[in-house]
This record gives structure tokens, sequence and C-alpha cells, in this order.
């Protein structure tokens, strides 16, 4: 999409009509007696891609990766893997590994012995599994563990074992069920970049199941947004980010400020709406939403400016009270209470130390959104 | 993971075989008549004739049994006596379980297993070596009598062993650690912050104690007296070892209906009857334990 | 709860409990060491009842048919417990699965005469002469629901990933089977083995009605000794089965105290590093 940057790469092979996908699920359906956990979800996955499936508990997603890892059969639909149906294919048959979210690491062996534990199922030589074990302690920085047991590990050692014992069988596909979930926050961050270093230098294809936006914006190359047992958005994490789809997705990814408008024209990208007490808004339209429909205009809090003085344009201006201050230190939050009631959230980077005459409570301010960073979400 | 199915029939075509098919067997003789042979009734159901044969047997049924039972009165005070000396036990348990099992929870922490270690332990060691060891104690010249007699309590020796109260005292001890167990488990878990706020509410310990620690108690209390009761209606070995010839207990009616009166048909008649009378407690029980489960 | 409050009253409910509870054991234990032949009248210390416990040929025929029994059905109730927690836990659909769990609870709370009764019919009904073999069966039928019981509750508390874990990396569900969970449940399979023994040990009226000539167990025998009077000698051979079973139990236990400390200082170490 225009207008938004592809952060990494010239990697979009989902752009491109000749690229075969390499997971694809096909009208899949997942019921437990009466609760539908996946409901007729269809997506395409291609090779070496970190692909993210976020949502809040219960949308479904773990149930995804269970049937792509063969724990959980299909209802209706299939799961092809490079054009081949999985059905019927139990998970010791599968080119797929998994970390799991409590890691699962076998408490009765050591590290060594857990890592070696899949290549010794396929039967490979002693000294073979020796290396590869040894290469796998390198590769996560774990040299010095290998005759250590699980609960004699922090959770990040562990998270580290457990990542080497799931791609010591060199798998086609990894998955990550909520990887770092249990790691603290400053030790999420720092493995974040990690993974991500570690699944371009291995070129395997990465899928991660997680309720954590940051962690699926910060690795993944594209996030499929999933809501009861259906994904509402696939796309990379700027466009999910800068283009949600519906209120759902920009309320689930981080926050949106909404007014409820009706639209009065539109002109090529461009809506103009008018809000309930007449104030113009414009924005981009994406949606193609028609005149005289009810929709939302939407924008986030950063991209309001704020001020003293009324801003010089046509539109998108906004007038209120100061309501509450949050200082973030590295942000500002002001809850502006408009006129007629309704609450927006406006933030400002702290770039200055200490500004002279800072804007304080129950000041009037006006706040500014240039068209092209606000949307008009369906409503 | 899905297991094979090996896990399943194996153990389950044990249980039908093992299990089952004797009970129906029980069952289908309580429908039977007596008869002077071996074994000692004529079959109703037989193999040999087949399906259609069975369809003929089946208006053979006679419930002769059942109306004999009614009709003598050995069986239904042997009934009612099995549920009266359980559930005086079930109470006497308790009574001495629950100070026992408080006092546990109470102990400092480092202390708390070995508890537990001594209350499970005779639980291992043989049932019936236990009731007899209490032989000894309680007969006229045993150590109870001579203890008693010799602090001045009493100057005529207690005659106690072959009475109710011997048969009391049976399944009190043999029952205890049933009792103990789960009032163990639900005391030691209960909040002692929830005793310290009903103490800052201006509560007594008295008060607090029948306020907070016995009503959260009753889910274990309930547990232990089913556990206790359950087994001791139908108890054997206690009644045969410690009652007298007036203590009468179905279990022993039943043994000896089979064993000195050989009379196979009325003992299954008195089994069938008995598991009626236990299969109430025993589904209050499950529910409960369920319930407990599921919260 | 809190160690805050041990009261006088609850220290003298817990001492005078346990006294109950363990006083007739050691009183029988104190009088197998009696001189006399009176188990009741202190006459001064001798070992001569185990000399003629051991002595006895019956009693000892019964404790070797008693322990054959044990060790078998003990063995057999242990693999068939097992594989039935295994349905338990793991299967939660399956054709009669009610049933099933019916028939493995319901064992625990049937009343030993109706089960022995029962279990005597279906052999007469299939004229298998009454014996050893009858006894080892019906040991193993209400062993093995106990056993059940006890791995399914270690198997209720046990990381379901772990099996998949082990399937995803390619074991079969039979290798992931012996080389993940068995090692896992081993203390709980171990624990039911001791659990089954013992109550085959301890049986008496099952054994009752299921055994026949020339396969007399042990408690069979003291029971019908002890009718005819208490003696020394019973004395003795119930204070050999007290201290084998009270060893056993307290030497496992330890063990077991010993593999948590362990553990718990490993993860101490982990925490630190």
């Amino acid at each position: 999409m225009k207008g938004v940057a592809s952060f990494r790469r010239d990697f979009e092979p989902w752009n491109d009509g000749s690229a075969r996908p390499f997971i694809q699920f096909d009208n899949l359906t997942k019921r437990y007696g009466a609760v539908t956990a996946v409901d007729r979800l269809s997506l395409d996955i291609y090779e070496r891609e970190f692909f993210a499936l976020l949502g809040p508990s219960g949308c479904g997603k773990t149930t995804l990766m269970r049937v792509l890892a063969g724990f959980e059969e299909a209802s209706e639909g299939a799961v092809y893997l490079e054009g081949e149906d999985l059905a019927g294919r139990p998970p010791y048959r599968r080119p797929v590994n998994m970390m799991f979210q409590s890691y699962a690491l076998f408490p009765h062996m050591d590290v060594a012995k857990n890592i070696a534990f899949g290549l010794k199922q396929d039967g490979m030589g002693k000294g073979e599994i020796t290396d590869r074990v040894a290469e796998m302690l390198t590769l996560v920085k774990m040299e010095g563990f290998a005759t250590r047991k699980p609960d004699q590990l922090s959770g990040g050692q562990r998270q580290r074992v457990a990542l080497a014992r799931s791609l010591a069988k060199q798998p086609r596909l990894l998955l990550l069920d909520e990887p770092l979930g249990a790691l603290d926050r400053k030790l999420r961050e720092e493995t974040q970049f990690e993974l991500v270093d570690l699944q371009e230098r291995l070129g395997i294809t990465f899928m991660i199941v997680t309720h954590d936006q940051e962690e699926a914006m910060t690795m993944a190359d594209r996030i499929a947004v999933m809501d009861v047992g259906q994904i509402v958005q696939v796309a990379p994490p700027a466009e999910i980010y800068e283009r949600p789809a519906s209120r759902y997705v920009a309320d689930f990814l981080g926050d949106m400020n909404f007014l409820p408008t009706t639209i009065t024209s539109t002109k090529g990208d461009l809506a103009t709406m008018e809000g309930e007490d007449g104030t113009v808004l414009k924005a981009l339209n994406p949606h193609q939403a028609t005149i005289g429909r009810n929709a939302w205009f939407a924008a986030r809090p950063e991209k309001f400016r704020i001020s003293r003085n009324r801003p010089v344009a046509a539109c998108n201006v906004l007038q209120g009270e100061v309501w509450d201050i949050a200082y973030l230190g590295d942000l500002t939050i002001y809850k502006v209470r408009l006129g007629d009631g309704t609450f927006i959230k406006a933030s400002q980077l702290n770039r200055d130390v200490m500004a002279d005459d800072p804007i304080t409570w129950e000041e009037q301010v006006w706040l500014h959104a240039d068209p092209q960073t606000a949307l008009v979400l369906p409503a | 993971m899905k297991t094979s199915r090996f896990t399943v029939w194996l153990p389950y075509l044990w249980l039908l075989i093992f299990f089952l098919a004797p009970f129906a067997l029980v069952l289908k003789l309580s429908l039977s008549e007596p008869a002077i042979a071996i074994p000692p009734y004529n079959p109703v159901l037989t193999w040999e004739e087949g399906i259609a044969g069975w369809w003929v047997d089946l208006k053979r049924l006679s419930f002769e049994n059942y109306r004999f039972i009614t009709e003598d009165s050995l069986y239904w005070k042997s009934y009612l006596s099995s549920v009266w000396i359980a559930t005086v036990s079930t109470l006497l348990t308790l009574a001495i379980g629950f100070p026992l099992a408080y006092g546990m929870a109470r102990a400092p922490r480092a202390m708390r297993p070995v508890l537990l270690m001594l209350v499970i332990l005779p639980f291992w060691t043989s049932f019936l070596i236990r009731v007899y060891a209490w032989i000894g104690i309680l007969k006229k010249e045993g150590l109870l009598n001579q203890f008693l007699l010799w602090a001045g309590l009493i100057d005529q020796p207690l005659t106690i062993l072959n009475t109710d109260v011997a048969v009391y005292i049976g399944i009190v001890y043999s029952y205890l650690p049933f009792m103990v167990l789960p009032l163990y488990a639900n005391l030691e878990k209960q909040d002692a912050t929830l005793l310290e706020a009903a103490a800052d509410l201006g509560c007594t310990p008295f008060r607090a104690f029948w306020t907070v620690t016995w009503p959260l108690a009753l889910p274990g209390v309930l547990a232990g007296c089913f556990l206790v009761f359950i087994p001791a209606v139908g108890e054997f070995v206690i009644p045969a070892l410690l009652g007298g010839s007036d203590t009468l207990m179905i279990g022993q009616t039943l043994y000896d209906e089979f064993f000195k009166n050989r009379d196979w048909p009325v003992s299954s008649t008195v089994a069938v009857i008995l598991l009626a009378i236990l299969i109430i407690p025993i589904v209050i029980f499950q529910r409960l334990q369920q319930r407990e489960a599921g919260a | 709860m809190n160690a805050r409050g041990w009261s006088k009253f609850n220290i003298a409910s817990v001492v005078l409990g346990f006294a109950f509870l363990y006083l007739p054991i050691v009183l029988l234990i104190i009088f197998s060491f009696n001189e006399s032949k009176l188990v009741t009248v202190w006459a001064g210390f001798s070992t001569k009842w185990y000399a003629q416990a051991f002595a006895n040929q019956g009693l000892m025929d019964a404790a070797w048919v008693t322990i054959r029994v044990a060790f078998v059905s003990a063995s057999i109730a242990t693999v068939l417990g097992t594989l039935a927690a295994m349905a338990l836990a793991r299967r939660t659909a399956f054709p009669g699965r009610l049933l099933f769990s019916g028939m493995i609870y319901a064992p625990l709370v049937m009343p030993e005469v109706i089960t022995g009764l029962s279990l005597l019919l279906l052999f007469v009904a299939v004229d298998l002469d009454r014996g050893m073999t009858t006894v080892t069966l019906a040991h193993i039928t209400f062993s093995m629901c106990f056993v059940a019981v006890v791995v399914q509750a270690r198997l209720a508390g046990f990381d379901r990933s772990l099996e998949e874990a082990a399937l995803d990396l390619g074991a079969t569900p039979a290798r992931a089977f012996f080389s993940v969970t068995l090692p896992l449940i081993a203390p709980a399979v171990a624990a039911g083995w001791m659990l089954a023994f013992t109550l085959s040990l301890d049986d008496l009226v099952i054994a009752q009605f299921n055994s026949g000539p020339g396969a007399t167990t042990l408690p069979m025998k003291i029971f019908s000794q002890v009718r005819l009077g208490v003696t020394p000698e019973i004395n003795a051979i119930c204070t050999i089965l007290v201290a084998i079973v009270s060893v056993g139990v307290i030497v496992s236990s330890i063990a077991l105290k010993r593999q948590e400390v362990q553990r718990q200082r490993a993860q101490r170490l982990a925490a630190q590093a």
C-alpha cells in the first residue's frame, strides 16, 4: 500500500502474484462441540516469512497453530504445506516444530539430552548428534549449560534451550506459542531482536502466536489480527497500525480516537464528513465510504497537534478543555474534553526538557490533525 | 495426545469381566432358588439353551428371596443396626479427628510433613493387625482393665470386648486416617489472615472458629464423614473380631449366610440390598467431590 | 494456616490423637517379646515366639502364598491401573467412558463382602477351581482401581505439552510414553505398586471367598487363629509385617523427600546464577 513504508528489505512475497504460498489454510473450521474456535479461515503464509498471529485470548490463534502442528484435526477445510494436504499426518511426521508456551522442557533430561531428543527420534548417529547439539548451544549462547537440568536454569535460559531444541531438527517451519510471555520486560525486548536476527540467518519460516502487540509489531513481517475464530486483517505492521481495517483492529493495536460522523463528500483518497456538532472533518477513505453513510472519524493520539491558538486549517479543528494530563517521560498525553462531552487523547513528544509555559489543566486548547493521518472507518 | 486404543480396551475388558459380569451374576442369583447341591443353588439362567432358553428362564425369576428378607427380622435389623453403628462411629471419628487435624494444621510448618506421614503410616499397615491389636487391650483381663484397676478407677473389670462399644472403638480407630486426611487438607490451606481479619473486626477466637473456620471446613468434614461411613456400613472384620454375638452388622450377616448357612441366593439378595442402600451416600459423596473439584 | 497459634489445646489433641493411633500397635509389638504365653501379662523379655512362628510350617506356607499373590497381583494391577489412568486422563471421549470411570471408582467404595461374593460367583460360573489363581485375579481387580486413582492424580498435574513436545520432535506416541510420560509418572506408578502390594498383603475378606484348599493366605491364617484366641506367636508375625511395611513406607518417603530437597536446592542455585 502506498504511503506506508515496508521497513524490512525487499521482502513482499504476498504482493508477488507468482509466489507460491508455503502454508495455506483453506476454509479451515475447528469446532469443539458447540464452540467454533476457528471459523472458515483462509490464510497464505510464504516461505522465510516471520508471521505473527495476534489476538486476545480465546480468539482461536492457538487452535490454528495446533492444527498446523498436528495436535488438532480440522473439522472442515484443509491445511496445505507446499501444496500437500496435511490432513491425517500425525505431529511426529510433519516437518514443523513448535516452541511451547510453557517451554515443555523434559524435566528428567539435561539440556543436551533435551536438544538431542528430536535428533534421536530421527535415528541420527551419535557423533552427529553431539556435533549438532554443540552447534545449537552455540547458536543460543548456552555453551556451558549442556549438563544442567531444566529446573537449574533461569527463565531466560529455559527459553533459549526450548528454542534450540525446536530448531535442532532444522524444521521448515517453526511455530512459537507466546515465546516471550514468561520473560520480564527487559529480557523480552532483547530477545525479540535476537529472534528476528536468528530467523533471518537461518532462513526458516517462523509463525508466532501472541497477544502482545508490541511483540508482533517488533518481529513480524506480517501480522494477522484475529477475532472470534476469524482473521480481521492481514498486513505488515506499519499498515496494520496506520490503516487498520476496522475499529476492532484499531482498538487492539495502540490507541485510537473515534468521532461519529456522516460523510458529506468524497474526492480521490479523501472524504469530507460532518461531526454531530457540525464540525468539518476530513480523512483518508480507504474503504470507499459513500456520501450519506455514517462512519467513524479515526485518528491516533500522536497525530493530533495541541496548541493554545486556533490553527490555520479548514478542517479537523477541535476545541476543548484539558481534563487530564499524563506525563510518561518520553510522551505527555492530554485528555481533552470537547464541547459535547467526548474525550480526545492527544500525545506530544517531549523533545524539549521542561518547557517554560506548559499547557496545564483546565486550559482551553485547540487540536488539529492532518487529513492524511486520519482515517474513515466503517461504523 | 491420542493414546492408542489399547490403553482403553485392556483395562476396560478386565473390569467388564471381573467387575461388571460378577455383579450381574449376584443380581441373577438373588433371583434364583436355593438348592442342596454344589454350587448350592438352582441356576435360573443357563448358558446351554441360548437366547430362546433365556427368555423362558426369565419368567422363572422370582422375588422370593427379597420377600424372605423383608419377612425375616434378622435382615432388616442387621441393615438398621449397621447404619446406626456406622453413623455413631462416624460422629465419634469426627469428634476425635477434627481436633487432631486442626492441631496438625496449626503445627509449626516444618513439623507438618512428619505429622502427615504419621497419620498415613497406619493406613499402610494391615487392617487386620490393627483390629487384632485391640483384642489384647479390650478383653476382660486385658491391658485397659489392668490399667483402670491399677489406677483405682474401677474395682470390677469392665466387659468391653465382644460388645458394640468394642465395635465403635475398632471402627473409629481403623478409619481415623480417612477422617483426618481430608480435614487436614482443608484446614491446612485455610488462610490464616481470615482469622486475623475476624479478630480485627472484633470477633473472639471462639466465635471466629464457629463463624469462619468451621463453615469453611465443612467440605472436608463431609468428605471425611462419607469416607468413614460408607465402608463402615459394610464392615466385616471389625464386628467379627471385636463384636459380640448380639452385634448385628450386615457384612457379617452376609458372610454367615454364605459360609455357615450356605444359602448363596439369599446372601446375593443381601448384597444387592446393601448396595442399594450404599448407592445413596456414594452418589452424594461423588457429587460433593465433583463440586469441590470444579470450584 | 499459620503456626502462630499452636495452643496447648492443639498440642494436646495432636499428642492424644497420635497416642490413640499408635499405642495399640506399640503394645502389640511389646507383647510379642513377652516370655509368658499370656499376651497381657509381662513376664520378661524373650524372642522365643519369633522362633516358634518361623518354625510353624502352616504359617510360613501361608506367608509364602501371600507374598507370591501380592507380588504377581500388584505387578499386573500396576500395568492395568496405569493404562486405565492414561485412558481416564487422556482420552476425554470414548464410547462408554462413563461406565469405565464408574467401574474404576466403584471398587474403591464397594464393601469387600460384595466384591468377594461376586467374584466367587464368576469363578463358579466359569468352573474355575478356587486357589491361588482366583485370589490373584480378585486382587488384581480391586487393586488396579487404586493404582488407577493414584496414577491419574499424577497425570492430572502433568503438563500435557511435554507429551506434545515429544510428538512434535518426532517421537511416536509409544516412544513419547516410554521416554517422557513414564519416567515422569514413575513415582506415582511405584506408589501404586506399593499400595497394590500392601492391599493384597492385607486382604482377608476377598481371599476368604475366593481362596481354596492349599492357598490359605496369611491374613486368613491369622484370622482363623485369632478366633481361637490371642497368642504371642501371632503378635510376633504381626510385628514382622508391621516392621516390613513401616520400613518400606518410611524409606520411600525419605527418598522422595530428599529428591525434593535436592530439586529445590538446584532451583535456588539457578535463581542465583
